[in-house]
């Protein structure tokens, strides 16, 4: 009869859920997969062209299937009333949040880390880069996500959102692509490149303060 | 001066103030945008090196000012509106957007217009250029936002969050496409950033600048007039302008 | 606020809704005490759901307040939520978990110790046998009952509901009033929205009718 912590509740609440219909797991991370091997298809398999153009693509296509994952985050919720029950619990709402974000990353961008050394290799990359590129993706997916997250809570009821999320989204996400892309560059040029993971590091201190708030009140004016 | 802010509050006030004002502002635009042109289209020197197709910074640099102001203001409407709930500071932010938007095109038009007769192609990537570029995307993203959602009152809290999430991001985004550019190339648009700016060509630019604000808040005014009719349609004082003016029942 | 406020348990002044056009009500005021129950009338579309989820705090009037023992809802949230419980039009069930599981998470969302185990809790709305089954294959009612067993296991004075009968069978009816009469008489206090009659002491009920 004694309560478990609710955070932790929370957490296996959205991980058993996903377990449970895995559908809906798979299709962001194939997405990725696809729009990944469409590139060589279009650009021409030539290795030093991929090797160059690899991090910035794979970049990219994590933006594209991290927006479409965003779907997933909170409409299941938001349909089902479960979302006003936890707007309705007495704890704090923006901590609810964030862990409901918490476990969507693991969900949706941990897979997308996992699958980069596969894709390092359709790419050409060196495992050295492949190594800094992962290392971008740990500290840039979880802004991804919480900053996506904004955008999902804003457009969780309007209908046909998902275009709507990826207008009001895409610009945010410039930064992360800059930095993150940028980063493997360098490393891959040879030139320091520990400026731009702190950037990407002090990005992700932001988006953990700052995001879950601001995800609360979107939420609360989306349940009005 | 709180009994000034509190009668703004009211809908009818606001209109009838803001039907006074919009004529003034609209003048002063005509008064300042004149000389402004003159002395940049005229007056001021050519450029050593690009002839008198730089002229067109003088359009091009104020639009890009105004397009940053604007999202600021918005910005600092969506704040009020969110802490005090004054429907005002709503309308305020939603009318701004798109005149937000319009400069921030203007400055983009400008100046791919300005980069072909310079370098040849319509577009160059330069910080400047691919900074108000994004910036015009957070505006429609804005836009889109507001009109999607049917009611008003939700719409605005809504599009508040959007626009203070964005102005926290604008600096950010700013630094980025910096340093992005400084890595990857080349002719940069951004002359104004010599320190030293020949006082002939400063004034003409100042001038645009100020007559660009006052275009800003008449046009402001006149769409906030419009919001606010649209918004107390079923109040008396609505009723009974529109009974003076009979034409309107069929609009 | 007057005195007849500090007795009440939940209350509200001069409400008023406007939503697109339409003003659905305007200066509304009502007032619950200990072991009361409103009950709120209103065709299709009169607004029954929205004044409800204005006395949760889920919506925000465009007038008016809403009061938890005498303190406004902005300032006594915390309080307010830890006293409330509300189960609107959909349930908050989740399909994949079994009723057991959608009542520990409840549970644990809401943090306090419950009144009575979660099994018995579901023996009580008599889904003995199927707490374990994911709520996907229980029938409509039946997640319905998941519904009310959630109630049963919050100490939440004030429970706010929106269409309760809607797919209770006659014995899933009876239960429902059965749990409304003990919360009523444990001084608890009840909103719902119904189309159908209560079948409860009249003593107890107060009605609110909404026009179109």
């Amino acid at each position: 009869m004694t309560d478990s912590n609710p955070y932790i509740a929370l957490l296996k609440r959205d991980l058993l859920l996903a377990f449970r219909s895995p559908g809906q797991l798979l299709n962001p991370v194939l997405f990725y997969l696809l729009v990944l091997i469409l590139f060589p298809l279009g650009i021409g398999p030539e290795s030093r062209i991929l090797q160059i153009i690899g991090p910035g693509i794979i970049w990219v296509a994590a933006l594209l299937a991290t927006l479409l994952a965003l779907d997933t985050l909170f409409r299941g919720d938001f349909l089902d009333g479960s979302l006003e029950m936890l707007a309705l619990s007495p704890r704090p709402f923006a901590l609810l949040v964030a862990v409901k974000i918490a476990a969507h990353w693991l969900l949706t961008g941990l897979p997308l880390l996992l699958l980069t050394p596969l894709l390092g290799t359709f790419f050409s990359l060196s495992g050295h880069t492949i190594g800094i590129l992962m290392l971008t993706l740990l500290l840039g997916t979880p802004v991804l996500s919480l900053i996506g997250a904004i955008g999902a809570a804003l457009t969780v009821g309007i209908r046909g959102g998902g275009a709507l999320l990826a207008l009001v989204i895409l610009p945010l996400y410039i930064p992360v692509l800059i930095f993150a892309a940028g980063a493997v560059d360098a490393s891959v040029s040879g030139l320091p490149f520990s400026g731009q993971l702190y950037f990407l590091a002090s990005l992700l201190v932001l988006a953990v303060t700052l995001a879950p708030p601001a995800v609360a009140a979107a939420l609360r004016i989306s349940l009005n | 001066m709180w009994n000034f802010i509190y009668k703004l509050a009211s809908p009818k006030y606001f209109y009838d103030m803001a039907g006074k004002l919009v004529p003034w502002f609209g003048g002063l635009f005509v008064l300042l945008v004149l000389p402004g042109l003159y002395g940049g289209l005229v007056l001021a020197p050519a450029d050593y090196q690009q002839g008198d197709s730089f002229r067109i910074i003088y359009v091009h640099v104020p639009s890009a000012w105004m397009s940053m102001f604007v999202y600021v203001f918005m910005a600092v409407n969506a704040a009020i509106g969110l802490i005090w709930r004054i429907k005002l500071s709503d309308i305020m932010v939603s009318s701004s957007a798109p005149i937000g938007a319009a400069f921030t095109f203007l400055a983009l038009v400008t100046g791919s217009l300005w980069g072909k007769p310079m370098w040849g192609t319509y577009w160059v990537w330069d910080a400047r250029l691919t900074s108000e570029l994004i910036l015009l995307f957070l505006y429609l993203g804005f836009i889109a936002l507001q009109t999607a959602i049917e009611d008003k009152r939700l719409a605005a809290r809504a599009g508040a969050i959007l626009v203070l999430v964005g102005v926290v991001n604008i600096p950010i985004i700013h630094y980025s496409v910096e340093w992005w550019n400084t890595l990857h190339q080349g002719p940069t648009v951004t002359k104004l950033d010599k320190p030293s700016i020949h006082i002939s060509m400063l004034i003409p630019l100042l001038l645009m600048a100020l007559a660009f604000q006052f275009y800003f808040f008449a046009n402001l005014l006149m769409r906030a007039r419009c919001e606010v009719l649209e918004r107390e349609k079923h109040s008396t004082w609505v009723e009974a302008l529109i009974d003076k003016h009979p034409e309107a029942k069929h609009g | 606020m007057g005195s007849s406020d500090a007795q009440s348990l939940l209350s509200a002044r001069g409400l008023r809704c406007v939503r697109g056009d339409r003003e659905l009500f305007t200066d509304l005021s009502l007032s619950l005490q200990a072991g009361e129950l409103l009950q709120i009338h209103g065709a299709n579309g009169s607004g029954k759901t929205t004044l409800l989820r204005i006395m949760c705090g889920l919506s925000l009037p465009d007038a008016g307040n809403v009061y938890w023992q005498g303190v406004s809802l902005a300032e006594n949230r915390q309080r307010f939520l830890q006293n409330l419980s509300y189960v609107g039009h959909s349930t908050g069930i989740k399909l994949e978990l079994s009723p057991l599981e959608n009542l520990a998470f409840a549970a644990a969302l809401h943090g306090e110790a419950s009144r009575m185990t979660l099994q018995q809790a579901l023996d009580r709305v008599e889904l003995f046998g199927f707490e374990n089954e994911p709520a996907r294959t229980l029938s409509a009612g039946q997640r319905r009952r998941i519904g009310l067993a959630r109630l049963l296991i919050s100490p939440a004075r004030a429970w706010i509901l929106d269409e309760p009968f809607t797919a209770l069978d006659k014995s899933g009816i009876r239960t429902l009033e059965s749990l409304l009469h003990e919360h009523l008489e444990s001084g608890g206090i009840v909103v719902l929205a119904s189309h159908s009659p209560v079948n409860l002491h009249e003593r107890y009920i107060k009605a609110l009718h909404l026009l179109t």
